[in-house]
């Protein structure tokens, strides 16, 4: 297990066998909603630098009032599981009920709990 | 649709047993419903159809700023420009989320943009024809968006993880657009007999180019079977065509409007319209380059790529002069 | 009538009716998406603040006229925008920079306006103003970047400031409506804007790598509607069409 790549998306042959172009990098995009929710991945987009990054996540995926604080980290900078690992990494806790409180019965003249 | 000529590249569907372990697998997990994620194990063709089909769309969504766009300047009042400008801007959106579907299956933009402006990949037959009239930004947004979104919703569902998400946004954010439309088409078909013309004459000339939008009968082609047990396509394009005409007609008579199609007629038994089939000679016209603003519109995204690449040169070579100041800096 | 007034009210409107209507000029045609994108936002915050001040101006006209009937019914002549806004966009340098001008102009100018006297003023300014706020941040970083982006752009963006020099100081010209405006504490003189205005534009032209250009001569006529360019008629000729062709309808 163990595989930690350094990106969230392929390298593909296709792409190996070209040489390397000059593009904006790809950036990943976290937007944190009016409500206290947690940072959340809405999408992407290309900008120059990190500055830009910002300004670009502002214009594209705030336009209909979504959020109040933006994260944008460059692509492949990310970490990524690998897809191979699933079963041990999430499998075992699906075992693990107990950790769910509709595991346990509390008897209605308990009340709220 | 937004992806009309997408053929793919297989000899015609597999049934599971024919398959090899993996891609049985592949194709059992589509089966189920779960998303396809980039970094899966996914067939060589699967992911060189998504590109294809993803690219077009968003191609298409690009292209597709350029008819409406064209009006932007002469909208009639400042809130009429500031709605469509909105929506032309999201056009822009929603090219972009689908750009970005497609990078995470190991092209890059700027490589799908120059096949585009190279005339490899297509966009939609729609966005060939031009914009005359105002009426036009109401027919446009009824009755092409209203084409497009028959077949971005079911889209939501892909198979693919990434495609389905961008659907998702792209649907949510859409559904002001055909109501824009039909809200200037109820405008004008209420309005002076100019506008009312007008507003005839808009549907007269975009009606059959928006049942081509769904692109030609497939109920027999292997590739749109393909298509379909892979889920990155979620009915034939007949099934959506009815669904629209379906939809519209009665839409039409509301406005005081005559679809220019005098064969129209409810059929009980089948439960939908009888209707002419589009020119399909004219179709493959314009896929092939002879529509009417095919050049116009091609010579459009040109410009503005080549014209825009001091530009996005200039601040990539500014943002790492900045990174590596900073580098610098922080040793 | 406060005629005083509604020509004030008109000059605000008419600048931003104006760079709007050049900035929506860009959709679909820009250098990439994300910009298309931003550009697009600009021009929308822009035609927003004209329905605010061509309706208040309408108002205080007490005449019945619109926001849209002020701005699709009146002919150059009775325009009131700044002669730089009227301008082509030129290349996308030029258009940001004379974005970035007018933004670093207009932000002083509406936190002015937030403690006018006033008080439909105070309102849309207060509002205003965060919009103009991140459009000087925006147009400030991408000014900075093409001056110092590539040989290319450095000199585009130099021949882009050559060409708009002369228009900057009509932003900062008083008359007899200023003069007024400022005795009644409805808005600020504009010449008080200039050290602010100076000390932005200035900064920013040296993080660009920008010479700033010599000589201070400056076109004027815009604002006091005494003159303005041959190209306001053709904007105007292109905004107008629908409702000059058909007089009277609704849209």
């Amino acid at each position: 297990m163990s595989s930690v790549s350094p990106s969230p998306y392929p390298e593909t042959d296709e792409k190996a066998d070209k040489p390397k172009r000059h593009e904006w990098p790809l950036w990943e995009v976290f937007v944190r909603g009016q409500h206290g929710m947690s940072h959340r991945h809405v999408g992407s987009l290309h900008a120059p630098d990190a500055e830009m990054a910002i300004l670009n996540a502002r214009d594209v995926y705030t336009r209909r009032n979504e959020g109040v604080s933006l994260w944008v980290v460059e692509a492949r900078h990310i970490a990524a599981s690998s897809p191979s690992d699933k079963g041990p990494l999430y499998e075992p806790s699906e075992s693990k009920i107990y950790r769910h409180p509709t595991f346990f019965d509390i008897p209605d003249d308990v009340g709220a709990m | 649709m937004y992806a009309q000529m997408v053929k793919s590249t297989g000899q015609g569907v597999k049934s599971l047993d024919e398959m090899d372990p993996q891609e049985r697998a592949f194709q059992e997990r589509i089966n189920r419903d779960e998303k396809i994620e980039p970094k899966d194990w996914m067939p060589a063709a699967y992911r060189k159809n998504l590109i294809r089909q993803i690219g077009q769309h968003a191609h298409s969504e690009i292209v597709g700023q350029l008819p409406e766009g064209n009006w932007i300047t002469r909208a009639p009042t400042l809130e009429r420009k500031a709605i469509l400008l909105a929506k032309v801007q999201d056009e822009a959106g929603h090219g972009l989320y689908l750009y970005c579907a497609a990078e995470t299956l190991g092209v890059s933009r700027d490589e799908l943009t120059e096949d585009l402006l190279s005339g490899k990949m297509k966009y939609s037959s729609i966005f060939n024809y031009p914009t005359l009239t105002w009426a036009d930004m109401g027919a446009v947004g009824w009755l092409v968006d209203g084409a497009a979104i028959m077949n971005q919703v079911p889209l939501q569902r892909t198979s693919f993880g990434p495609y389905a998400r961008a659907m998702v946004r792209i649907c949510k954010e859409e559904s002001f657009h055909q109501r824009q439309g039909y809200d200037i088409m109820m405008k004008m078909a209420n309005g002076s007999d100019a506008q009312k013309r007008m507003a005839q004459d808009a549907l007269n000339r975009f009606w059959y180019p928006s049942l081509m939008m769904f692109g030609p009968s497939d109920k027999d082609s292997v590739h749109s079977a393909q298509s379909m047990a892979w889920k990155i396509k979620m009915n034939t394009n007949d099934e959506l065509r009815q669904k629209f005409v379906d939809q519209t007609v009665p839409q039409a008579e509301y406005l005081g409007l005559t679809v220019p199609d005098p064969d129209i007629a409810w059929n009980e038994e089948k439960g939908g319209y009888d209707f002419t089939e589009p020119d399909w000679s004219e179709f493959f016209d314009v896929i092939k380059g002879n529509g009417p603003c095919n050049v116009e519109r091609l010579a459009a995204r040109n410009k503005a790529w080549d014209e825009g690449r001091w530009v996005r040169d200039a601040l990539l070579a500014h943002g790492e002069k900045r990174r590596a100041a900073r580098v610098v800096a922080a040793e | 009538m406060d005629d005083t007034l509604f020509e004030f009210l008109l000059r605000q409107g008419d600048n931003t009716l104006v760079l709007g209507h050049r900035v929506s000029e860009w959709c679909g045609h820009a250098p990439v998406l994300e910009e298309d994108i931003a550009l697009a936002n600009t021009a929308l915050d822009l035609i927003g603040q004209t329905r605010m001040w061509l309706g208040y101006a309408g108002e205080v006209e007490g005449k019945g006229r619109s926001a849209d009937d002020l701005a699709y019914l009146r002919d150059a002549w009775d325009f009131r925008n700044l002669l730089m806004l009227e301008r082509p966009n030129g290349d996308f340098g030029h258009t940001l920079l004379r974005q970035f001008l007018f933004d670093a102009f207009q932000v002083p100018h509406l936190k002015a306006l937030e403690d006018s006297s006033d008080p439909r003023i105070a309102e849309i300014a207060a509002k205003s103003v965060k919009e103009a706020t991140y459009h000087l941040e925006r147009s400030r970083e991408t000014v900075i970047a093409l001056g110092d982006g590539t040989g290319e752009s450095h000199a585009r963006m130099q021949a882009a400031l050559d060409l708009l020099w002369p228009y900057v100081g009509e932003m900062f010209l008083s008359d007899e409506v200023d003069t007024d405006m400022a005795q009644r504490g409805i808005a600020p003189d504009p010449a008080s804007l200039r050290q602010t205005w100076d000390k932005t534009v200035t900064q920013a032209l040296t993080d660009a790598t920008l010479e700033r250009p010599e000589g201070d001569f400056t076109h004027r006529g815009g604002k006091t509607g005494e003159m303005h360019t041959e190209h306001l008629g053709h904007m105007l000729a292109t905004m107008q069409f629908l409702q000059r062709a058909y007089p009277g309808a609704t849209w």
